[in-house]
């Protein structure tokens, strides 16, 4: 008994991202802009952290290099053993493609793809997926797995693609605003789908959002303004979804 | 079946408009690439095996006349593997059911067939009997056109007499597949020209050549030389009044088909190009789009860990699909076409059997042409889908970069705000306007270049049956003969006007060069045959010296004021020399005249005439026709109008099909580039649109801003496409000039209306297309989409 919560807790406190003085510039017309300056950052295992900032501080640009979008200018970041700033492309999709899964504001659903078949889309590339149906069925989806996005209300479209996302059971699942196109309760709904998924399947949840409600639900909340980190707390007790208001 | 798979026809299926519009363009692509591309190799593959298995000669000579012996000389010569003598002679036949006399040309049958050269396909009856006198094989042309069947009737002038001839089989041979008179036609005339062939014994009692003979035919051996075996020939048959050798390349029925081969290769490589230029363009143009409009999609599958290389094929599997659809239509359109196509071939060529077959390896290639073209097509979007780095696909597209550009440089405030937007759209993308232009001026060429053609052999006609040939009937006697003859001519029923012509075999010499030609002396100032040059400009015959077409001048090297060494031909063996007073640019033929009573000089001979030219009253056509045929020393009578009739309508049967499937071509041309190029930019344009139409816009005045980009282009195109059309039609009159006829190049104004209409239709097809689309435009969701 004591063991296994030894376990648990090795676990938790297993650092599987390190972000070492990471900095980006974009080259945007004649004036480069620094996305990112200097971020220092080491991410768990199955933790829920939270990104807060306003629009432009950068969030964005820090969760594409996470997830294998982009890279930095300088610095590192390596996730376990990955190397993710000095890898090539195809590291990159590779590194994409067996563990990460991505939430978007707007979505993203295939519009040509049924629900079902959007989640297939992910777990047909996937090394251990879990059954599409099982996916939706996390996300409550069953009895609208056969219909197409233009069929589905925002939040319904939003958990096909938190369904898709974990479908491939990633070892980290990065939203970026999840909830910002859903009205209120929609979006809680969502924030409890992602809140379910980070307690039974132990996945590294990475939420980005200017919604500073949404910071009660996460074990870490990490403030960025202007490229930087201006400071991490650690909440001691998680809010349930439920228990948000904004 | 992946879910990519299942996005990829959906997809697909959503865009069918555009999809339908690509593969239609590669269906013309490979439809004519398949339909002459295979023409090319059944046509080939026919006339070689036909020319082997049926011995088709490789050297031709005509002669006055030989004893058999010569023949024996001939075959000892180095190089000749085989020599085959006969008799051939042209004879005024009266035909059942044809009111005008009908030219036969009897040709001596061989004993036996067997091994025997130009030997003859019998498709019907049998040969006739070595011994008969009265039965005859008759060409299957001549048979079909007349209705004649087996047991049939016809009557011929043989030395002055009637001789009834009984068909007894028809046949075809290898020599008249096919079957025209001589040079100075362009299509046959079944009806009134058709090979006989008589039993050898009876056709030299006929024509009083026992033991003697007027043709040969020569078969050689496998690496002879061809000019040395010539130049003996001749020089064995000259004290024979031979006319001179001529190898497969100067045989008229030969060069016809060869002519026509050689056509069907170089369409079948220039069609189908500017067919799959244009799908190519279309490919690119629609999935370039698609690629942009899918942006968020390739984000997402990209973030998801596809590979670059997969989404590469992912956009790539699009065209391909797209154009596969366009293959398997293609390749039935032009299975189909091409054996409607090898019907009418079946009609002008005399094939024993033409078997249209498009092989297996046409139908491979024109699949690697497919695929070549929309994989091309397709390159810009499937790299650019494979290229788009993830995290900047997430964003949207930048707005457009909208400068101020060259057109702003001028004042442009007095234009239409929506003229304004559409130039400014033009001015932003020039390569994409200008390969649309580069499209619907494809379409117009084509349209034009059709057209042009039909002018072409219009012009022909007029030229040839209006403004040369003016006469009603042309009468050849059997032999010159004295002046006396023409008043006999003259005296003919119904004959109004007649005027006497003489016409001789002649070499014509210059330096080193010669060419066989058949000399027309013409009576002064003759009001029935005039010379005329392509432009329709009529030269006057001078008194003195001779006038050459431009084409024999060319052929000779020879320029007014020098002199020509003019050979008779005729069994006289005596020579002149004559100035070359003028040249005349004429349509047909390689024609020589001079003055009557000059050519008459120059022979020595007292106003002797070959034939005459009359003009006839209409009323007493009929009475005409039964007395020439009933006259033994007339050879060949032809008759101005049914010449002109047949040439129409060989015109019109062997052009429909294709000016109707060309012009069905360039209206998918038309179509498949204007309506994608307003479904591009009504989906570029969508917000915009949408904008306006809050703004106050009426659907109709936005379905305008969208198509006035179309309509801009069109009109920037169709000038090009008028240039384009003409300055084709001027190449294609270059190349087809050959020594039989000249193409004049001449595009009517109704050519290019023609073209205009096409095109104008087009677009107001896609217009239709189009403003359902905006019909169903909905404004707000446009408008509350993410950008």
């Amino acid at each position: 008994m004591v063991s296994a919560e030894r376990t648990r807790a090795d676990e938790a406190e297993q650092v599987v991202f390190h972000v070492h003085s990471v900095s980006k510039t974009y080259l945007t017309g004649a004036v480069p802009v620094l996305a990112l300056r200097s971020i220092q950052l080491d991410l768990t295992a199955g933790e829920f952290v939270v990104f807060l900032g306003p629009s432009g501080s950068g969030k964005s640009t820090l969760l594409n290099i996470l997830g294998g979008l982009d890279t930095p200018t300088s610095g590192d970041v390596r996730f376990r053993d990955h190397w993710l700033s000095e890898a090539d492309d195809a590291g990159l999709t590779r590194f994409r493609r067996e563990h990460v899964g991505f939430v978007f504001q707007f979505y993203n659903l295939i519009p040509s793809l049924t629900a079902l078949e959007n989640v297939a889309l992910v777990t047909e590339i996937a090394e251990r997926p879990m059954n599409p149906r099982e996916a939706l069925r996390l996300v409550g989806l069953t009895e609208r797995e056969n219909h197409f996005p233009s069929q589905l209300s925002g939040g319904e479209q939003q958990r096909v693609a938190i369904a898709r996302a974990i479908a491939k059971q990633p070892d980290i699942l990065l939203c970026d605003e999840p909830t910002g196109a859903l009205d209120y309760p929609t979006g809680k709904l969502v924030l409890d789908v992602l809140a379910s998924i980070n307690a039974e399947l132990h996945t590294l949840v990475a939420v980005i959002t200017h919604n500073t409600a949404i910071a009660a639900m996460a074990d870490r909340v990490i403030r960025l303004r202007s490229g930087e980190i201006v400071g991490i707390t650690r909440n001691t007790r998680r809010a349930r979804p439920e228990e948000l208001v904004w | 079946m992946t879910a990519l798979h299942r996005k990829l026809f959906r997809d697909l299926f959503h865009m069918k408009g555009q999809v339908a519009a690509i593969a239609l363009v590669i269906a013309c692509g490979v439809a004519s690439f398949v339909t002459m591309r295979a023409m090319y190799r059944s046509l080939l593959r026919t006339q070689q095996s036909y020319y082997a298995g049926y011995r088709f000669a490789d050297l031709f000579a005509e002669l006055k006349r030989a004893p058999d012996s010569v023949a024996a000389r001939l075959r000892e010569i180095p190089g000749v593997r085989q020599v085959q003598s006969r008799v051939v002679m042209d004879v005024t036949l009266n035909v059942p059911g044809l009111s005008e006399p009908a030219v036969g040309r009897l040709l001596s049958l061989a004993p036996q067939q067997t091994g025997s050269l130009n030997a003859l396909f019998l498709r019907r009856g049998r040969f006739a009997d070595p011994t008969s006198s009265s039965e005859i094989v008759a060409s299957e042309a001549f048979a079909t056109a007349n209705h004649l069947a087996l047991g049939s009737r016809v009557e011929a002038v043989i030395q002055g007499r009637w001789q009834p001839l009984t068909i007894v089989g028809i046949a075809l041979s290898p020599e008249y597949i096919y079957e025209i008179r001589g040079s100075g036609s362009i299509f046959p005339d079944n009806k009134r020209f058709g090979v006989l062939w008589m039993p050898t014994h009876a056709l030299e009692a006929a024509l009083d050549m026992d033991g003697a003979f007027n043709s040969v035919a020569i078969a050689l051996e496998p690496r002879a030389d061809e000019a040395d075996v010539i130049a003996r020939v001749d020089r064995i048959l000259d004290p024979y009044g031979g006319l001179g050798a001529y190898g497969r390349a100067d045989q008229i029925s030969h060069r016809f088909i060869s002519d026509e081969i050689a056509q069907n290769r170089v369409s079948a490589t220039i069609i189908p190009a500017i067919f799959l230029a244009v799908a190519a363009l279309l490919v690119h143009f629609a999935f370039s789009r698609l690629v942009t409009m899918q942006r968020p999609e390739i984000a997402v599958l990209k973030a998801f860990g596809y590979s670059n290389s997969q989404l590469a094929i992912h956009y790539l599997q699009f065209s391909l699909l797209a154009a596969l659809g366009g293959y398997l239509l293609g390749c039935a359109v032009g299975w189909y076409y091409g054996i409607r196509i090898a019907a009418i071939y079946a009609d002008f060529y005399r094939f024993p059997i033409l078997i249209y077959q498009a092989e297996p390896h046409i139908l491979l290639w024109a699949g690697i042409l497919t695929i070549a073209t929309a994989a091309t097509g397709a390159l810009g979007a499937a790299r650019s889908a494979a290229t788009l780095p993830p995290a900047e696909a997430m964003r949207p597209e930048m707005p457009p970069d909208f400068r101020p550009r060259l057109m702003d440089r001028f004042k442009v405030q007095w234009m239409h705000p929506a003229v304004r937007m559409t130039l400014r759209n033009i001015e932003r993308r020039p390569w994409r306007a200008l390969a649309s232009a580069f499209a619907i001026c494809a379409s117009i060429m084509i349209v034009v270049v059709e057209f042009g053609m039909f002018d072409a052999l219009n012009r022909i006609m007029t030229l040839q049956f209006r403004d040369a040939q003016r006469e009603d009937v042309a009468v050849t006697l059997i032999e010159a003969r004295s002046a006396t003859a023409r008043l006999e001519l003259a005296r003919l029923p119904g004959v109004i006007r007649s005027e006497p012509f003489r016409i001789v075999p002649v070499r014509l010499r210059h330096e080193h060069r010669w060419r066989k030609t058949a000399l027309l002396g013409l009576a002064p100032n003759s009001e029935m045959r005039t010379m005329i040059d392509q432009h329709g400009r009529r030269q006057l015959l001078p008194g003195d010296g001779i006038v050459l077409s431009t084409a024999l001048a060319d052929i000779l090297h020879i320029t007014p004021g020098e002199t020509l060494r003019v050979e008779l031909l005729d069994g006289r063996r005596s020579s002149f020399s004559v100035t070359v007073s003028g040249t005349v640019d004429e349509i047909l033929g390689t024609n020589a005249y001079m003055d009557l009573h000059a050519l008459n000089r120059l022979l020595q001979e007292d106003r002797s005439i070959s034939g005459a030219l009359l003009q006839v009253d209409a009323a007493q056509q009929q009475k005409l026709y039964q007395t020439i045929k009933g006259l033994p020393a007339i050879a060949a009578v032809s008759i101005k109008e049914a010449e002109l009739r047949s040439f129409t309508d060989t015109i019109h049967r062997s052009m429909t099909l294709s000016i109707g499937t060309l012009l069905v071509f360039a209206i998918i041309i038309a179509v498949g580039m204007i309506y994608n190029g307003a479904r591009i930019a009504l989906s570029e344009r969508a917000r915009e649109l949408s904008t306006l139409r809050v703004l106050g816009f009426t659907r109709r005045e936005i379905t305008f801003i969208l198509l006035a980009e179309q309509g801009l282009i069109t009109l920037f195109a169709l000038p090009f496409g008028f240039l384009a059309g003409y300055a084709l039609c001027a190449a294609l009159a270059a190349v087809m000039r050959t020594e039989l006829y000249r193409i004049p190049l001449v595009v009517q104004p109704s050519s290019y209306a023609w073209g205009f209409l096409i095109v104008l239709l087009s677009a107001i097809v896609s217009g239709i297309f189009i403003s359902r689309r905006i019909a169903h435009l909905d404004i707000v969701s446009v408008l509350k989409a993410r950008e």
